[in-house]
């Protein structure tokens, strides 16, 4: 036996991104159904053009009643395959990742993601229509938790496994940071009570969309604030799709990669969400809410990015081995040659 | 109920063909009687419907090959038809003895002609042939391989005439492919259809893998303890790619694809994640012309630049080796017997399709007073372009095809029409006859190991002669009965 396999820089790369498309997809599911939820009669047009705002499309659309119209938005994520920020898209670019990967992932997890993708690709226009959208997107959501299952319960723990899950966290952290948001780009009553009520209605939506709503009723006082929901999204250390904890866990998967699995080029990408963690934890709340909340959001969300490219350079396809020293063989039946980097 | 369940094999009729399930063989063992009892109990509908019901499971698994057009990508699967093809463990006999012998004369034949070139010497097969062909590789001129073993992996497409004579139709001794369906054809039946298989001892098939991994560990250069050995694939977009994923997965070796390699120092190496580590053998389901763009075609992509200086520095090892196109050539397959008995000096253990070779008078001469009985096939194609059958071609058609041959003999070779055996097989009409061939699947390192069975492939429309996938071929399960082993 083998101590570890060998992992191809391709094949690392292949599980980061399709960890990180089926995160998006399931993120993306929660979106529409929270747009869904907070469209109020006479209102559509705006809850559909947030959603537009928040996955930055809005040059996609060529008027901007385009982008606010429910039914062209709809179908711009549910339906059209061409569309980069679409759900089949993001599925289809998932199972080709799943396609070249199928060595080393378990037929389990091949079988569930081809029959899923089966299934999105066979949504048709009646399907967005009245209550059937919100259990189309409820299907597409359980259709990832069932991937993340199988694989949970499949998947070989060697480092493809936390390339894997580190595409899942960077990804799921991102979309939190878009969920935020997009409370913030809904316009509200002037009303004093009329924008309370309105505000509740919101938050009590974006939590309920991020799966956090019970947990933060249990956490929070009866009069609970923007400032609670949102530290709560952004940095409880134990709802699972807070900002915070999913960069705590990409850290210690990157620090497996170091420790268990001995690879030095890790120590990049670990600074990097060191220092993405502590930017998290700086600023009080309150501070961050009187201040521009969406240029924080931005700016998590380009801290992000730097991990995930600071993750590609150490091991990914961009990354270049540097001068290499090729050891003659010893004939002494050691097992294949390594030839370390420079 | 019961007499409609009897009714099943009623209509069922081979005419004057060869039939694989029906024709009684003194060592079937009773199983052909046993299986058509078995279909007689599930039924038709019962059949159709477990048969869809396979069918999808076979989409669900992936286990499909790629159709690309314009925009979209069309997952097809191999129709899976569940009424298995019995060979009788005689029969299997000889299909393993032929086909070892084959093989063992198509690498000497390799390792003459890229040497010393005797046979061109001994006038046995014409130099312009050998070296005039457009798949001889000069680079391969006075390199050793390992073992002597060119054809790592060959497919021999074997059929049965109306006699029940096995008779070989074609060598594939360049990247042969359809052994996975082999084995998924048979994890498929055993999974939907256990009531057939239950009792009947049969030779297993699970065995591929290590075996290939084996060949391909003893072909790696010298004194490697455990060599890493790789599976080279075109990518996703090749139609085999499911293939390619399977052997990487049964071997346990990584699938690599040409931009995971790099050649430094004329050594090959993968790009890891934990840096650049040593291959030693490399198993390519690449054609030659890809392997390596300093060598053949400058333009490709999927290759590796320096893996021929690699190779011929012996530091890697290549199955197939390059330039065995040379002898699975429609020109060269019509000297095989000749072959065999030159290196071998014995009697092919399985004939060729009888084959005229218009270049010799004689070969000519039959050809021009048959020729409405014949197919003429030119020697430079491959499927299928330039073909006349003969008993079905206009009288224009067999002129001009006269006129070709006359013009031009070196070019043609001609054989007769075969009336391919035939199986039963499940339809819309119900069950009927179907044309079939076989490919059973040769690995070569140090020794020769014949895979029990092989891929049987169907023309799933009535009177079709055409088993190719591309066409509408499907597939059967191949139960090599295991008494006598």
């Amino acid at each position: 036996m083998r101590a570890e396999p060998v992992l191809l820089s391709r094949d690392a790369e292949g599980l980061f991104w399709m960890a990180r498309y089926l995160e998006r997809v399931e993120n993306l599911a929660r979106l529409i159904d929270v747009v869904q939820s907070f469209e109020s009669p006479g209102r559509e047009a705006e809850s559909w053009s947030a959603l537009v705002a928040i996955m930055s499309d809005q040059d996609k659309f060529e008027t901007a009643e385009g982008a606010g119209d429910p039914e062209t938005v709809r179908r711009f994520y549910l339906l059209d395959q061409t569309n980069p920020t679409s759900i089949p898209f993001c599925l289809e670019y998932a199972r080709t990742n799943a396609r070249t990967l199928r060595p080393l992932i378990s037929t389990e997890m091949w079988r569930q993601i081809n029959v899923f993708h089966r299934f999105v690709a066979q949504i048709q226009p009646c399907d967005l229509e009245g209550d059937r959208l919100s259990r189309l997107c409820n299907r597409i959501k359980e259709s990832v938790q069932t991937h993340t299952g199988i694989t949970e319960g499949t998947m070989y723990r060697d480092q493809g496994w936390q390339f894997y899950q580190l595409g899942r966290l960077i990804e799921r952290a991102d979309q939190t940071t878009r969920l935020l948001d997009i409370k913030y780009r809904l316009l509200v009553p002037r009303d004093r009570e009329a924008r309370r009520l309105t505000e509740l209605t919101m938050w009590n939506a974006v939590l309920r969309a991020a799966a956090g709503y019970h947990a933060f009723k249990r956490l929070a006082r009866a009069e609970f604030s923007a400032e609670d929901v949102a530290g709560f999204l952004l940095r409880d250390p134990s709802f699972p799709r807070s900002v915070l904890l999913s960069v705590r866990r990409a850290e210690y998967h990157l620090d497996e990669l170091r420790r268990i699995h001995h690879l030095p080029h890790a120590n990049d990408a670990i600074e990097q969400a060191e220092y993405l963690r502590e930017f998290l934890l700086e600023r009080p709340m309150q501070e961050v809410l009187e201040g521009d909340l969406h240029g924080y959001l931005d700016r998590v969300q380009i801290l992000l990015s730097e991990l995930a490219g600071a993750t590609g350079r150490a091991f990914f396809r961009d990354w270049r081995p540097g001068a290499t020293t090729a050891p003659e063989e010893q004939g002494q039946g050691q097992g294949q040659v390594q030839v370390q980097t420079a | 109920m019961d007499n409609e369940r009897t009714e099943i094999f009623a209509d069922y009729a081979p005419q004057q063909f060869f039939c694989e399930l029906t024709h009684a063989r003194g060592d079937d063992g009773g199983v052909p009687t046993l299986v058509r009892e078995r279909l007689e109990r599930i039924g038709v509908e019962a059949l159709r419907m477990r048969a869809t019901a396979a069918e999808t499971d076979l989409i669900d698994r992936g286990i499909t090959f790629t159709v690309y057009s314009d925009a979209t990508a069309i997952d097809r699967i191999l129709p899976f038809d569940c009424i298995p093809r019995v060979i009788t463990p005689s029969e299997w006999r000889q299909i393993e003895a032929g086909a070892i012998q084959r093989v063992t004369a198509i690498n000497a034949f390799l390792g003459d002609i890229y040497h010393e070139a005797k046979i061109v010497k001994d006038g046995i097969i014409p130099a312009d042939l050998v070296f005039g062909n457009a798949n001889f590789r000069p680079e391969m001129r006075d390199f050793a391989v390992s073992h002597g073993t060119y054809v790592h992996v060959c497919g021999i497409d074997i059929i049965r005439n109306e006699m029940g004579e096995f008779r070989i139709l074609e060598d594939n001794a360049r990247t042969p492919s359809g052994v996975s369906y082999v084995i998924e054809n048979r994890h498929l039946m055993l999974r939907a259809f256990p009531d057939l298989t239950s009792g009947v001892k049969l030779r297993p098939v699970d065995d591929y893998g290590r075996r290939l991994r084996a060949a391909m560990t003893e072909i790696a250069p010298g004194n490697v303890g455990d060599p890493q050995v790789v599976l080279l694939s075109p990518g996703i977009y090749n139609s085999a790619y499911f293939e390619h994923v399977f052997l990487a997965r049964e071997m346990g070796v990584p699938l690599v694809q040409g931009s995971d390699l790099v050649v430094e120092n004329d050594r090959v190496f993968m790009r890891t994640t934990s840096g650049l580590r040593r291959v030693h053998t490399i198993y390519r389901r690449l054609n030659d012309d890809f392997l390596d763009p300093e060598v053949f075609r400058p333009e490709s992509m999927l290759g590796v630049p320096g893996l021929i200086r690699a190779w011929r520095a012996g530091n890697v090892a290549l199955a197939n080796a390059v330039g065995t196109g040379v002898a699975d050539d429609k020109a060269v397959y019509a000297y095989m017997p000749r072959i065999i008995k030159y290196y071998l000096g014995e009697e092919p253990i399985i004939q060729n399709v009888q084959t005229n070779i218009c270049r010799e008078a004689e070969g000519l001469a039959y050809t021009l007073d048959h020729l409405d009985e014949l197919v003429i096939k030119p020697v430079g194609e491959s499927g299928g372009y330039g073909i006349t059958i003969g008993p079905r071609a206009s009288k224009a058609e067999l002129e001009t095809a006269r006129a070709a041959l006359i013009a031009d003999p070196e070019q043609w070779i001609s054989q007769p029409m075969i009336a391919l055996s035939v199986a039963p097989t499940l339809t819309e009409e119900g069950i009927g006859p179907r044309h079939l061939d076989l490919r059973p699947f040769v690995i070569t390192g140090r020794d020769t190991w014949v895979l029990p069975g092989g891929l049987t492939r169907v023309a799933m429309k009535q009177g079709s002669l055409i088993v190719n996938s591309s066409q509408g071929g499907g597939s059967k399960d191949t139960w090599v009965l295991a008494g006598g082993y």
